[in-house]
């Protein structure tokens, strides 16, 4: 991983986004017979369920 | 023993710096020398004290499966780069608790914050989080909340959440008092602020449905309006038509906020909280690592003495109370800060990609919020200390105009005139600085100093100081909502208790009903802020900060008590140490803050003081009428009785920690819940 990379990843899950493409690989390897969420959906997915909530946040 | 060699040479270099901070009297002290001495101390607590609760206290066992890599789905379990991880982490716990509360204790002098800071975090804040990290990380990720019940039972479980929902009504009204002294009488400020509405609705949009998960291209949008919003800000203030407009008094402002927090909560998140929260974290990293390189760069004096009179005498005029126990809870955030306990039971367990992250995430994390609270700390005291009191100190010592205001706070000791006063308000583009109190607008002043000289000069200062007011409103209003989300499930959870009607958290009307309670709640206490002659700060903060170090009370007896059921009761005093000091100062603080005979002090005494007045039909300042003197008198039964809520809920919990303990003793074997390896690796 590249240092830009890396730094893009690390401020995208500082808003709760993890990778897209581990997810993809992820479903790829465990669930074969599932068809992974497409980008857009998976965004909103995690947005619903970091935000939804409320919490993950300090004073 | 060579390994040992730099690190005993770093060890020297940061006690030779404490040396230089504690003992030069009668001339500045460069604030580098504070940066030495706080590096030192965290490399090497890391290096040795770490690794050494990792390894002998814990057991950390790098091959054994965490729950990210246990329940992978991508989602939520996801095994994350340590790095990576730490950013996450990082910005989950740093708010503004760091950068407020020493400010505030900076009235005592630089020195007796910079201890605590540094003493606290390395033997009581690093561990508490580190402790939970490791707790949730053994148990699937579960929360704070969830752990309690496990490791304790069902009623210690139930009193944690309540103690945990009174510290959110608390957090969500002192923040909202920050906000409101920053931005009432400031029509620059509170025109930026408002801009951001439309501007985190317009991304919203964008990210909803131009280009979905666009994050970066999205925040550099948001980011060039944010800018745009401030230059245009000036504009609005210089106008004769506009400035009227955004001219709100603090009550105005309060009844705003109220609403807003009512409607922003109740918003589908894609519009306006998410998008905000990109602006707001992006943007407070970016002003953390700026102020860092500020700080280093100017190398700027500290004018604040070490030691204040307040210091001794415990009359200061931010807040009231001796240096023990009210330093310790003032600064809370930054040396020990229980909300934490939350968030590393929250997400950051569950994507934990090794247990040997551990120590990096947990412990790491935690440093780096100290520093952030160090740099607050300088921030505050490379200002002229007339300037500093005359910001923090409330208006009814101030008298509100420069001119009383330069000679209350030179009768103080702390020479200022009038002039400059006037002239530091007009640099930062303000009509006045003076008893705005908070934190906020002080660090901003601070940070508008440091940034213009390094970038700029002397006429971008206001640029600068609505700079540092926008990113800090920002990411309260950000807390605001998101908090107001969180004490609305919280609560959902709590009154499903009674009614089970109420813990359907996806139907429309307990959702309303749980989110206008909770509004409720701390709307009252930001209005008795608002309208408390002495700021609000100085009966808030207090309560925020018993509140704040009572939940890492109970967090750090958890941890005791998980060590006792693991059988490692010889490592108990890791937990225990801190746990004491914490249960010492929250219980003197709290029956103090109850039952101190001066009344800047107590609350019932407070009380008192009002209610014989009204039994006398006299009327005492602040209030205007006999039902304003009754209102007073109620608020402060009020603030009492949630006083005497934190103390009993630490009393509580020290007791089902002394019985599980002694339990746990009896048994001859480990009673830990924890998941065993050997179902761990059986997926």
């Amino acid at each position: 991983m590249t240092l830009l990379s890396r730094l893009a990843e690390t401020a995208r899950l500082m808003v709760g986004m993890p990778d897209y493409n581990a997810y993809c690989r992820h479903v790829a390897s465990h669930h074969p017979d599932r068809t992974p969420m497409t980008r857009a959906e998976f965004f909103r997915n995690r947005q619903q369920a970091r935000y939804g909530s409320g919490g993950g946040r300090c004073c | 023993m060579t390994r040992h060699l730099p690190w005993i040479a770093l060890a020297l270099v940061g006690a030779a710096s404490f040396g230089v901070v504690a003992t030069v009297r009668g001339e500045p002290v460069n604030a580098l020398w504070i940066v030495a001495a706080a590096v030192s101390v965290y490399l090497v607590a890391y290096r040795y004290y770490a690794l050494f609760i990792a390894r002998a206290v814990m057991g950390i066992d790098p091959a054994r499966p965490t729950p990210a890599v246990r329940r992978a789905d991508g989602l939520d379990y996801v095994a994350t780069d340590r790095r990576v991880l730490f950013g996450h982490h990082f910005a989950a716990i740093a708010g503004a608790g760091p950068l407020v509360g020493p400010v505030l204790a900076a009235q005592m002098g630089y020195l007796p914050g910079t201890l605590w800071i540094l003493a606290g975090v390395v033997l009581a804040g690093a561990i508490q989080d580190f402790m939970i990290l490791f707790i949730s990380m053994r148990r699937d990720g579960k929360s704070l909340g969830e752990l309690v019940r496990m490791e304790m039972g069902a009623i210690p479980g139930t009193i944690a959440l309540v103690g945990a929902f009174a510290i959110m009504v608390i957090i969500l009204a002192v923040l909202a008092l920050i906000v409101v002294r920053a931005l009432a009488e400031s029509p620059w400020g509170l025109f930026t602020v408002i801009a951001t509405v439309p501007l985190a609705m317009l991304m919203g949009a964008y990210t909803r449905w131009i280009r979905p998960g666009a994050i970066g291209e999205v925040s550099i949008i948001g980011f060039i309006g944010l800018i745009a919003a401030i230059v245009f800000g000036q504009s609005v203030a210089e106008s004769a038509f506009w400035a009227p407009l955004f001219t709100l008094t603090p009550v105005q402002l309060c009844f705003g906020l109220i609403a807003y927090g009512a409607i922003a909560s109740l918003l589908p998140v894609w519009l306006l909280l998410a998008p905000r929260d990109y602006l707001s974290t992006f943007l407070k990293i970016g002003a953390i690592a700026a102020l860092a390189i500020g700080i280093v760069v100017l190398a700027p004096p500290l004018r604040m003495p070490a030691l204040t009179q307040f210091a001794f005498t415990g009359t200061g005029p931010v807040w009231a109370g001796p240096l023990f126990p009210f330093l310790f809870i003032t600064i809370a955030c930054g040396a020990v800060s229980g909300f934490h306990a939350l968030i590393s039971s929250g997400t950051t367990p569950k994507l934990i990609a090794s247990e040997g992250d551990a120590p990096f995430i947990g412990y790491g994390a935690m440093l780096m919020e100290s520093a952030v609270a160090i740099m607050a700390l300088i921030a505050a005291s490379i200002l002229d200390p007339g300037i500093y009191f005359a910001m923090n100190a409330p208006a009814a010592i101030t008298g509100g105009d420069p001119a009383t205001a330069a000679a209350a706070i030179t009768a103080m000791g702390f020479p200022i005139s009038a002039d400059a006063l006037a002239t530091t308000a007009r640099e930062v583009g303000e009509t006045t600085i003076v008893s705005r109190a908070g934190g906020a607008p002080t660090l901003a002043v601070a940070m508008a100093e440091i940034f213009s000289n390094v970038l700029g000069g002397p006429g971008m200062k206001a640029f600068w100081y609505h700079f540092a007011i926008l990113f800090e409103a920002l990411f309260i209003l950000t807390a605001v909502d998101a908090g107001t989300r969180s004490g609305r499930f919280m609560l959902q959870d709590l009154l499903g208790l009674a009614s089970p009607r109420f813990k359907e958290t996806s139907s429309f009307l307990p959702g309303l009903v749980a989110t206008l309670i909770c509004v409720a709640a701390w709307g009252f206490f930001l209005y008795q802020g608002v309208t408390d002659p002495l700021g609000g700060v100085n009966t808030l903060w207090p309560l925020f900060g018993i509140s704040n170090q009572m939940l890492a009370a109970v967090a750090l007896m958890l941890a005791t008590v998980v060590l006792f059921r693991m059988k490692r009761d010889r490592f108990a005093w890791v937990t225990i140490v801190p746990a004491a000091w914490l249960v010492l100062c929250t219980g003197t603080a709290g029956l103090m803050k109850l039952f101190h005979p001066d009344p800047k002090v107590g609350f019932l005494a407070h009380a008192n003081v009002f209610s014989d007045a009204v039994a006398r039909g006299e009327l005492l300042k602040p209030a205007k009428s006999m039902a304003e003197m009754s209102r007073i008198v109620f608020n402060d039964r009020i603030d009492a009785a949630l006083c005497a809520l934190f103390l009993g809920v630490v009393a509580a919990i020290l007791v089902y920690t002394v019985r599980t303990c002694f339990a746990a003793r009896r048994i001859s074997r480990p009673s830990v819940t924890e998941i065993p390896p050997a179902l761990e690796l059986a997926r």
